[in-house]
């Protein structure tokens, strides 16, 4: 079985943020959010043709800056929010500063027909994002991130700015947005939050977030902090994903170069550590329907999948054996060719060349991802066909 | 006529001559027979012929001599023959009268003897009569001293209860139960008779009354072993149930054991008996010590003397008691040797249970590990001392499990000088620690001192050089003298004058199971494991382990794989003849552990030491206002430092490591140019990327970069050697410098600034790494990014980045 070879497509800017459009079901389409100081940022809306291997890309502006976190609305396809630097440049050097935002936007409602007539144009005349609303957290510091509600509908977004977590009520078609509730990482320092992840579970109720070597869970609807994982990692913790199907079930990653999962309901010790990466690890993702294969993106330039069937939420190798055991002995010698799956990296991807901040799984096919390294490439890769078959047969 | 005469006087002459016992031959013998016939005296002498021959030969006068002479001589001899003639007549006589007197006396005597036969017939006769009148009377007599006998014995009968009674009043039980045993028999066989009856039943009374009294006696259990078993014997003897007896003989000598076996269940807790015995007035010196912990050698010295010994006392009473003694006699029957055995196994096994669980008990106490003979000759003695037992009672299982303690107690042993050993390798670890932790202001010091002699020439550590090594030779030395002196203690059990060192445990197991893996193997394993730890518990937190400990370790696990565990196994093998019955742990894996070891602690290292790096260049990309920053006039201070840091990091795995190869340096590194980023085709390269028609000029000079360079693995694994350990570091201080630096926005002098430290940088690290492409390329990533996080990129011309850098 010959896997199909990655698509490769490179963007002329630097680029960090990178998005699946969640929203869409049908399509395969990534958001990638550009960083360029000088030009004006772009929003490129990647679409893959899985029968013909093709790319179709969209170009968006983003004007207000580089764009440093990205996030599409579960509810809406066309609605996003991004975390961006604002420089305000001066020729008197102290007058310069940047300035973290975060906004919410919304695509022009053309912009597929418009990049239909004219795909060839679409570098040259790009559509503007429209600015639905700015998450204005000038009195909390800087924005790192903006998270959607999982699953919600598109009316609650948390950012995270410094040491806040913020939860914002989108109203009147996200045109409006109020702060309806904070909470406050409390300590000595300059505590900031460097990520976090909405958990899936628990009616949407949780959040995690990560700051400096330690992981906090937060229960939103008090607004308190329920868990706290101390020295999760050795280093900066850089990215959390909530196993989807397992509530307690939470992936680290961070720049001792390792992957952690943990079970929140005991921090003392991670379930289980992966340390394939020689450099830091900037993005961990649980696939979304089958949770154990997971998605780690690190700066040493490659993206690893790893099959982490021992902690998944199905069943674990042998288990399923032991029933057909009892049924006889053809099964069983069936089974003998069929080893069970052990914990293992799948495939080591090493399309890039420089560092690669982020990787994210299609919303529309289970069996595909995205990977995006700074120099603006992104690749488009599928899980091994073999692999494939063998969870769903 | 003379012829006559001659023959006559001749026959007269012979007779005579035969009665005086004179023969011709005799004669003849004395002078040759002359047959001379004129020889006078010859037998052939002829009167005739010598008259003649006179006549013819002599003259007259002699013949008248001759004649004269002739005459003389016949006269002489007359004379002669006158008197032997009377002299025979006389003797004649005087015989004829002895005849006669004979003749007489024999008269007399027939006349006597006549008398005699006579009288003799008479007395005959008399006799007959007498014998003959007596017959009756003698039968008689007979009958009656018969009845004489039986009356006697009948009278002992009678006497019997008597006598009995007697008997227990005196206490001499003995002479009571063989004068009853004699009638018992009788007793029995005429017990019909009413009398005798009585008697028996008496006899039974008192006897019973003496069992009673003997069993009481028997039952006190205050007299001697020897008292004890003349009872027993007693009993028995009186038919006595021998079951009872043996359980009462058991259960007597059981409460005297189980009083020793208290006695050493009191020494095994001799703490709440202290302050009185301490207290006892007399030698105070003397008697705490022996009452605070009487040590292990006299404890079983005492369980064995008094104890075992004892043990040994009873089985060998009871067996002569109960089952030799019965085998004889007609108890043998009832199959009580049997039944006798069957008890003493039952008693001895439970109380030598009880005696072991107390010995293992004490065993257990046995922690110190100070010295191991005294052990070793407690357990040889405990183990040579229950062979008695095993001699006494064969089929026993005592002394198999004697010897399962002994076996428990060795293993347990082993465990504790493992447990020492790690222990003792945890302690010198802590003490090297320490000796880190001392010199450290010293090393810091000569770092101190090397980065300001940088330019001048090699690092001069002066006081780092000595200590390192020789912390590492000392705690290598210090660890294997440790490990040959417990194998030393250990040998003890294996030694050949200990008894229990032939059994096959010892031979085999022991040595390979025991010594070789559960302590030599495991210890290495602990060594190797311990090891791994601190890079894993301690890798998170980084600073909890000195680095400088990471180092050493890793350099003693090497010099473990190379040399070392080769060595102390071979000294194992050899000192334990170890003979590889069950599989063991090959020198090959164990090497290749500790190998494994030496490779994550000098990772790990690196990794710390690389940490620490980063963490001073992330602060100090995070904490500035780059886009604000003034016109560098200096290389940051922070830059000072990671030169000065990592120079003592070279000086100090110079000590433990080789140099290693490196690629072949450029002529002169240190002043190279950045040519990547150098003024000329850095501004073309900018230029291009700020042209909007050509945005992907930037990404396509930094790729085709990269597709010449290879990959860089950041957090590798690291070769054995100074050069790539220092390779590792920098790639990972210069690399999180890379990705800081991509995190942040710059102003121009932000860039200039960046370039600036590059470049000093540049002309400090090259020295290190073993390909100084590396530093090349990394530094100018590092640039490239900066500039393209600039929003104002001009850079600073290269002379005056040079100049500012020589200044220092």
């Amino acid at each position: 079985m010959e896997d199909d070879a990655p698509v490769i497509y490179g963007l002329e800017f630097q680029a960090r943020a990178l998005t699946a459009q969640t929203a869409e079901t049908d399509a395969i389409r990534f958001l990638v959010g550009t960083q360029s100081l000088k030009f004006d940022n772009q929003i490129h809306i990647i679409d893959f043709d899985d029968e013909n291997n093709i790319i179709n890309k969209n170009v968006l502006l983003h004007q207000a800056g580089e764009i440093w976190h990205i996030g599409a609305s579960p509810a809406d396809k066309a609605v996003l929010t991004t975390c961006y630097n604002k420089s305000e440049f001066s020729l008197y050097p102290s007058d310069s500063r940047v300035v973290s935002c975060a906004a919410v936007w919304r695509m022009p409602s053309d912009w597929e027909t418009g990049s239909h007539e004219s795909p060839d144009d679409s570098a040259h005349n790009p559509q503007t994002l429209e600015l639905l609303c700015h998450l204005d957290n000038s009195a909390h510091g800087n924005a790192a991130c903006v998270l959607w509600e999982p699953m919600g509908d598109g009316k609650r977004v948390i950012s995270l700015a410094d040491n806040h977590a913020l939860l914002w009520d989108l109203q009147e078609s996200s045109t409006q947005a109020t702060v309806s509730s904070t909470a406050t990482l409390e300590g000595k320092g300059q505590l900031k939050f460097t990520s976090g992840k909405w958990s899936p579970h628990h009616n949407c109720s949780q959040l995690a977030t990560a700051n400096d070597t330690a992981i906090r869970g937060w229960d939103l609807r008090t607004m308190s902090q329920i868990y706290c994982i101390e020295n999760a990692h050795g280093q900066l913790v850089r990215d959390l994903d909530f196993n989807p199907n397992r509530q307690y079930y939470l992936a680290s990653c961070g720049d001792d170069c390792k992957v952690k999962f943990w079970d929140v309901r005991n921090v003392q010790e991670p379930v289980k550590t992966l340390e394939e990466h020689s450099h830091w690890v900037w993005s961990v993702r649980y696939n979304h329907s089958h949770d154990q294969l997971v998605l780690t993106a690190s700066s040493d330039s490659r993206l690893i999948l790893s099959n982490m069937v021992s902690i998944s939420s199905e069943p674990f190798g042998h288990l399923v054996d032991d029933e057909e055991l009892s049924e006889g002995e053809d099964n069983h010698q069936e089974d003998k060719g069929k080893e069970p799956l052990t914990d293992s990296v799948v495939s080591t991807y090493e399309e890039h060349e420089d560092s690669v901040y982020a990787a994210e799984w299609s919303s529309a096919d289970p069996w595909l991802f995205a990977s995006l390294s700074y120099d603006g490439r992104l690749v488009i890769n599928r899980v091994p066909r073999a692999l494939k078959y063998r969870i769903l047969l | 006529m003379p012829t006559f005469s001659t023959s006559t006087k001749r026959r007269v002459h012979g007779m005579l001559k035969l009665y005086y016992g004179l023969n011709e031959e005799g004669k003849a013998a004395d002078q040759p027979e002359s047959l001379d016939p004129c020889d006078i005296n010859g037998p052939h002498f002829d009167p005739e012929v010598y008259l003649n021959k006179l006549r013819r030969e002599c003259s007259l006068g002699e013949l008248m001599d001759q004649e004269s002479c002739m005459v003389k001589q016949i006269r002489s001899l007359d004379s002669d023959m006158q008197t032997l003639v009377y002299e025979n007549y006389n003797k004649f006589i005087s015989a004829t009268d002895t005849i006669r007197k004979m003749k007489n006396d024999f008269k007399k005597m027939e006349d006597e003897m006549d008398c005699l036969s006579a009288n003799m017939a008479a007395i005959t006769e008399f006799s007959a009569c007498i014998s003959g009148t007596l017959q009756d009377q003698h039968t008689q007599i007979t009958k009656l001293s018969g009845v004489h006998t039986l009356l006697r014995k009948l009278q002992f009968l009678f006497e019997l209860p008597a006598r009995l009674n007697k008997c227990l009043e005196l206490q001499a039980y003995a002479q009571a139960v063989s004068s009853h045993r004699r009638a018992r028999c009788v007793l029995q066989q005429y017990s019909h008779l009413p009398s005798f009856k009585g008697i028996q039943d008496d006899c039974h009374a008192i006897m019973d009354k003496l069992a009673q009294e003997l069993r009481q006696k028997f039952r006190d259990g205050g007299s001697s072993a020897k008292d004890l078993s003349e009872c027993v014997e007693l009993l028995l003897q009186l038919d006595e149930p021998a079951e009872e007896l043996c359980d009462k003989f058991l259960s007597h000598a059981r409460s005297r054991l189980e009083m020793d076996l208290q006695g050493l269940e009191a020494e095994i807790r001799p703490f709440p008996s202290t302050p009185v015995e301490s207290e006892a007035p007399g030698g105070p010196a003397r008697k705490p010590s022996s009452a605070v912990a009487t040590d292990i050698l006299e404890f079983i010295d005492r369980g064995c003397n008094e104890f075992v010994s004892s043990l040994c006392l009873v089985i060998t009473s009871y067996q002569e008691l109960f089952i030799n003694h019965a085998q004889t006699g007609e108890l043998a029957s009832k199959n009580i040797p049997q039944m006798a055995n069957g008890k003493l196994h039952a008693f001895v096994d439970d109380l030598a249970a009880r005696y072991f669980s107390l010995v293992e008990r004490r065993m257990q106490e046995e922690k110190g590990v100070g010295d191991n003979s005294l052990l070793v000759r407690a357990l040889d003695r405990f183990h040579r001392r229950l062979q008695a037992v095993a001699k006494l009672l064969p089929g026993s299982s005592v002394p198999n499990q004697g010897t399962e303690i002994v076996i428990r107690a060795a293993t347990e042993r082993v465990k504790q000088y493992l447990a020492a050993l790690q222990s003792f390798y945890m302690d010198s670890l802590t003490d090297v620690r320490q000796a880190l932790a001392a010199p450290r202001l010293a090393v810091a010091g000569a770092s101190v001192a090397a980065g300001g002699a940088l330019l001048g020439g090699p690092a001069s550590g002066r006081d780092a050089p000595t200590s390192l090594p020789e912390l590492l030779s000392s705690l290598s030395a210090s660890i294997l003298n440790q490990i040959k002196s417990v194998l030393a203690s250990v040998h003890l059990f294996t030694a050949k004058d200990i008894t229990f060192s032939n059994k096959p445990y010892f031979k085999g197991e022991f040595c390979s199971q025991g010594v070789r893996e559960s302590l030599v193997v495991s210890f290495i394993k602990f060594v190797c494991q311990s090891s791994r730890q601190f890079c894993e518990s301690a890798g998170d937190k980084g600073g909890s382990t000195p680095p400088a400990l990471l180092l050493l370790l890793s350099r003693l696990c090497l010099d473990y794989e190379t040399s070392t565990i080769s060595y102390i196994l071979t000294l194992t093998d050899e000192q334990f003849l170890v003979q590889h019955h069950s599989p063991v742990t090959a020198v090959t894996t164990l090497c290749a552990e500790a190998r494994e070891a030496a490779q994550k602690l000098l990772n790990h290292y690196v990794k710390v030491q690389g940490l620490i790096i980063s963490q001073m260049l992330r602060k100090s990309v995070e904490t500035r206002d780059w886009v604000n920053t003034i016109e560098p006039r200096n290389v940051r201070a922070v830059m000072k430092r990671v030169v000065e840091d990592t120079t003592s990091i070279d000086v100090q795995v110079g000590l433990l490591y080789e140099e290693g190869v490196r690629k072949a340096h450029s002529s002169d590194s240190s002043k190279r140019t950045f040519s990547v980023y150098s003024s000329s085709r850095q501004q073309a390269r900018y230029a291009a990327s700020y042209t909007p028609s050509a945005p992907m000029d930037t990404n396509l000079l930094s790729n085709i970069h990269k597709l010449f360079s290879e990959r860089i693995d950041i957090f590798s694994s690291v070769e054995f050697n100074k050069v790539s350990v220092m390779t590792g570091i920098i790639k990972i201080s210069l690399k999180t410098f890379l990705e800081c630096v991509r995190l942040r926005t710059f102003g121009r002098y932000g860039l200039q600034q960046i370039q600036v430290d590059c470049h000093y940088l540049q002309m400090y690290l090259w020295r290190f790494v073993s390909d100084e492409n590396l530093v090349h390329f990394l530094l100018d990533e590092i640039v490239g990014s900066t500039a393209h996080r600039c929003l104002d990129p001009a850079p600073m011309e290269q002379s005056v980045i040079e100049v500012i850098c020589e200044r220092g």
